[in-house]
């Protein structure tokens, strides 16, 4: 599975959020790959992407993509990352 | 280079006062130019970024992690950190208001891991958050990320 962290520089908080969510996927078990992007390259990351997390900032300028895009409120809360990728891969 | 490795006391400053969220990156970009790792375009910069962007480097309830893309105006790489005495809004829909801001500037995409690794494992405590937010000095802030890195460090 493949994962996009978008933020808007790609140097800090999209890290964050990549790390964290690496953290979720070993407790769940997952096996996917993260990506950090910056929001000019989200889009195009997007769309060979299964899943894209965000900030709810940036949704609106992602934009449409064919993707799911599920935002994280705190990028830090590795728990709210576990159960939002819990839900994505319930469905 | 863990996160207190690149955290000299220079870059540091407690119990701050910023009167809006524009004055309060400004700091975060003064921690970084007082280390050479920037010029103050760079400050203009981590503004910039927010105003078209929104609040989105408020990434976790008081914390905001000030940032540019790697310009001209990064000299070097590392890390501000800004503890404000009153917190300050930015516009963040759910993790107003903020307390800390660290500032950070990266040469590259990857040249700063280890130390965002360090940041990600301070932040995700909400005891020692508030313990690094509350610090009356530098010193303070520095002893207990050394304190939390030792901890980390026995750990694994």
């Amino acid at each position: 599975m493949k994962i996009v962290a978008v933020c808007g520089m790609g140097i800090g908080t999209s890290v964050l959020l990549k790390m964290n969510a690496e953290k979720a996927l070993r407790a769940l078990d997952v096996d996917a790959d993260v990506e950090a992007a910056d929001i000019g390259t989200a889009r195009g990351a997007a769309r060979m992407a299964d899943l894209v997390l965000t900030s709810a900032e940036l949704v609106e300028e992602i934009g449409e993509v064919p993707t799911e895009v599920v935002v994280i409120n705190n990028f830090t809360d590795v728990n709210e990352i576990t159960e939002k990728l819990t839900t994505f891969l319930d469905k | 280079m863990t996160l207190v490795e690149r955290l000299p006391e220079t870059a540091i400053r407690t119990r701050a006062l910023a009167a809006d969220w524009r004055e309060a990156i400004a700091l975060a970009g003064n921690g970084l130019v007082a280390q050479g790792l920037t010029t103050e375009e760079y400050t203009a910069e981590m503004v910039s970024a927010v105003e078209t962007y929104g609040p989105y480097i408020v990434i976790a309830p008081g914390f905001a992690l000030a940032h540019s893309r790697p310009s001209p105006a990064v000299l070097g790489t590392g890390f501000s950190w800004v503890g404000l005495s009153e917190p300050v809004d930015f516009g963040s829909e759910s993790n107003d208001p903020v307390r800390l801001v660290v500032g950070l500037a990266a040469l590259d995409h990857d040249a700063h891991l280890a130390a965002m690794s360090s940041l990600a494992a301070v932040l995700a405590d909400d005891a020692v958050l508030d313990e690094l937010i509350s610090a009356p000095t530098p010193a303070e802030v520095r002893a207990i990320l050394t304190r939390v890195d030792r901890a980390d460090h026995e750990g694994s």
